[in-house]
């Protein structure tokens, strides 16, 4: 479901595949985002007990702030969901920007954005049994047993919608700007870097935070008050 | 067989008359939004020291909200680029 982008025909043994332009654009940011660990985790060594340099105390207020975030939204206990959510956060930052550079955003694939979704909905069924147990199924059964269906429909809804949202914005964003550069030269001077700044920076930075916080609420949901 | 309208042509259009009337659900998330952003606002002028959660509370909710038209316009999408139907046609 990636609409509009090309592809590679790729034969490998007796198997021949399409290597679509998300998956090619998946790799390049996932080597930026490799490469930029590596290099953080060399300079670690050389980090001090109070920070002196001024990439120390970039690197500690990003962690220290996605900390905080989870948190913020999901308890002093689940403080070390912030090492998964800190590198999805990262991965879908750096997909919806790469648009800024010219690639088509690996999130404009709904192949990727139910990926990430599908394992929003993983950790809300697993953390959900773990620590309810079984007031996880009994929670199906309210208020009424007789909601049970709709119930579980409306489970089912959630990585839908995540999906769709992350998806729908950002494929939306591309497309009006590709229908922006089919306009005459005079228009193309100006026009683009503002819709750029708005649908690539702005909502690509803004659809991030809200999959992140919404996979967080999602989860806290689950999480019985007393735990 | 002759037809008055070439049978694709016809499936066509009405597909692209599908995908305009699919983004009228443009109109829900709109009104929900600026609802949202204006308790918000509202919210921000009483309590001007909770600015950060009155803004993350409000982004959440807008959110939620622009639900409904992403439905409508991946609909409208689907019938403009992965168009379902056509392949339906009969030759």
């Amino acid at each position: 479901m990636d609409f509009g982008s090309s592809f590679i025909p790729v034969q490998i043994g007796g198997f021949s595949f399409r290597l679509t332009e998300t998956i090619m654009d998946t790799w390049v940011v996932m080597a930026v985002l490799i490469i930029l660990a590596i290099v953080v985790r060399i300079k670690l060594n050389k980090f001090t007990e109070v920070p002196e340099s001024g990439f120390q105390n970039f690197i500690e207020t990003i962690v220290e702030s996605m900390d905080s975030f989870v948190e913020g939204n999901m308890g002093k206990k689940f403080k070390y969901f912030g090492n998964w959510f800190f590198g999805v956060f990262a991965f879908i930052l750096l997909s919806n920007l790469s648009g800024l550079l010219g690639f088509r955003p690996p999130t404009a694939d709904l192949a990727t954005t139910a990926a990430l979704a599908l394992t929003t909905f993983v950790l809300i069924h697993f953390m959900g049994i773990f620590t309810a147990g079984k007031g996880y199924f009994k929670g199906y059964l309210e208020p009424i047993p007789f909601l049970l269906p709709l119930n579980i429909i409306s489970e089912l809804a959630t990585p839908v919608s995540l999906s769709f949202r992350l998806f729908g914005n950002i494929l939306g964003g591309s497309i009006i700007m590709g229908l922006i550069y089919t306009l005459p030269v005079i228009v193309k001077l100006l026009v683009p870097a503002v819709l750029h700044i708005y649908f690539d920076v702005f909502a690509g930075f803004l659809q991030t935070f809200i999959f992140v916080m919404l996979s967080m609420a999602f989860i806290g949901d689950k999480i019985p008050e007393e735990y | 067989m002759n037809y008055l309208i070439e049978p694709h042509a016809f499936v066509l259009g009405c597909s692209a008359i599908g995908a305009g009337t699919a983004m009228i659900a443009g109109i829900g998330p709109g009104v929900g939004q600026g609802f949202a952003a204006g308790k918000g606002a509202e919210a921000v002028g009483r309590q001007p020291e909770a600015r950060g959660t009155i803004m993350s509370t409000m982004l959440l909710g807008a959110a939620v909200a622009e639900t409904t038209g992403i439905y409508g316009l991946v609909i409208a999408i689907i019938l403009l680029f992965a168009n379902p139907l056509v392949g339906q046609v009969p030759n």
